[in-house]
């Protein structure tokens, strides 16, 4: 076999690929942890957990849920849209990404500007609040089981009212 | 070597000058003209020689950000917000310590939350009954809702109580909250996040970010407890009620039905509803304009002995 076209098709190919992977709809992550799920609706088996800043790639869109695929795992599933952003979010920002931020709207910031650090600080100045019953509200969790067994019980929606 | 240093003093001096003038020019010229003054002060600072390039180039950066809006702040920072605004309330109104009633406040109002145009913030819906015999309820920014005992008062059933979560979701949904942060304040915090990044001002910028903090969550909280929302403001907030209840199945005539007790007990001159919210008849006016005429409701078994279990000895 001549060594040139198979060599010449390789790089086509990494070039192909490389426009492939540049022409992706990337996303990220904007709340604590999001859920995949195997269809658009709150009600789909949860596939696989994201963090914050997470990246993703958007593969479909069906009214406000998002299909995507984790670049990392390769898992594909469902989110709804208000778990995401376009923009990329930095996870610990050094000046440079902080110029970039002030100048863009591509591009957001972890831990910056009404932050962590801005509420411990707040704190110090005023230790006469007590965040003991946020602590306690943030534990108030429920489960999808449990939501949906109440929604059956209730006989609320079947689908929940979920979108 | 001293000469330099002398003339590196005083044009560090001459421009903060020029930082301040362009701060305070957008301050006295509002928003939408502020690159333009930017790119003046720092055209005539690179030009006097009183800025390096670097450094009008970090200046018009923040100026861009002086532009921005509420709507700029993250859902990390507006939870960061929403935690703080709920600490002051519930430390103002005491939680009602009853594991059972706020355990079922949060199956009803996480399941409605999902219904939302806005299922997903950074930290999720929580919500907490108050002790207090006021006609009162609080959303703080990003998912923590406050209601008190004097309200769930006003609801005999289940699709009620829907309808009291719902009007707060609605506000979360609508993010009034950071909307009643004072402009200049929300200018003041991204200037600061943008110039941060510059050697210059690293620990200084932390103590102004936290006065800014401290006077957004005095601005809420005013909003909130004392001011109340634009009507504008509670009627989109009434109308997304009503959108989550038919979306996740309660019949919106509860929100009505809640209204007309509200309308017998709210006191006038009271410090809760009375002050804070239209009136419960012109609310029901205008929820009558979207739901049609009131029709009393079918109340499921299951849904009312739930409803009395858990809130019928509030």
């Amino acid at each position: 076999m001549n060594r040139i076209p198979s060599a010449l098709a390789v790089a086509m190919a990494i070039s192909l690929a490389a426009a492939v992977v540049a022409a992706e709809n990337l996303m990220s992550i904007q709340i604590k942890k999001g859920q995949l799920r195997t269809t658009p609706s709150f009600l789909g088996k949860i596939v696989a957990e994201l963090n914050y800043a997470d990246q993703v790639a958007v593969l479909e869109k069906k009214d406000a849920w998002l299909k995507v695929r984790t670049p990392a795992k390769n898992i594909a599933g469902w989110l709804h849209a208000s778990a995401l952003t376009s923009k990329k979010i930095i996870l610990k920002p050094g000046a440079s990404d902080v110029a970039q931020a002030a100048s863009s709207d591509e591009v957001a910031l972890a831990g910056k500007g009404f932050s962590e650090q801005v509420e411990r600080e707040f704190k110090s100045r005023n230790p006469q609040l007590d965040y003991a019953w946020i602590i306690q509200m943030e534990r108030m969790v429920v489960s999808q089981e449990q939501m949906e067994q109440f929604l059956k019980d209730g006989k609320l929606a079947p689908e929940g009212g979920i979108r | 070597m001293k000469p330099v240093h002398t003339s590196d003093c005083s044009n560090s001096i001459i421009s903060i000058g020029l930082v301040l003038f362009i701060m305070t020019a957008a301050l006295l010229t509002g928003c939408e003209s502020m690159d333009t003054v930017a790119q003046i002060g720092t055209a005539v600072g690179v030009a006097t020689g009183t800025i390096g390039p670097s450094q009008a180039e970090s200046i018009q950066k923040s100026a861009k950000a002086v532009a921005r809006s509420f709507q700029d702040f993250t859902p990390e920072q507006e939870y960061y917000i929403g935690r703080t605004v709920g600490a002051v309330i519930v430390n103002k109104y005491k939680p009602y310590h009853n594991p059972a009633a706020n355990r079922y406040i949060n199956l009803l109002g996480q399941s409605l939350a999902r219904a939302s145009d806005l299922p997903e913030t950074f930290g999720g819906y929580h919500f907490l009954i108050l002790d207090s015999d006021e006609i009162n309820a609080f959303a703080a920014s990003g998912g923590f809702i406050f209601i008190t005992r004097g309200l769930l008062r006003c609801c005999r059933d289940e699709d009620a109580a829907a309808a009291v979560l719902a009007h707060e979701i609605g506000h979360i949904q609508s993010r009034h909250g950071l909307q009643a942060i004072k402009k200049s304040r929300i200018t003041s915090a991204l200037t600061t996040l943008a110039v941060e990044g510059t050697k210059t001002f690293s620990g200084q910028d932390l103590a102004e970010l936290v006065s800014t903090f401290e006077g957004s969550i005095a601005d809420i909280t005013t909003t909130l407890i004392n001011n109340g929302y634009s009507r504008e403001f509670e009627q989109q907030a009434d109308r997304a009620a009503v959108t989550i209840l038919q979306r996740v199945g309660y019949d919106p005539n509860g929100l009505v039905e809640m209204l007309n007790i509200m309308r017998e007990r709210l006191r006038p001159g009271g410090l809760d509803f009375a002050k804070t919210h239209p009136s419960p008849v012109r609310r029901m006016t205008e929820i009558g304009k979207i739901i049609g005429p009131y029709r009393a409701m079918a109340k499921p078994d299951v849904r009312q002995q739930r409803f009395s279990e858990y809130l019928g000895g509030i």
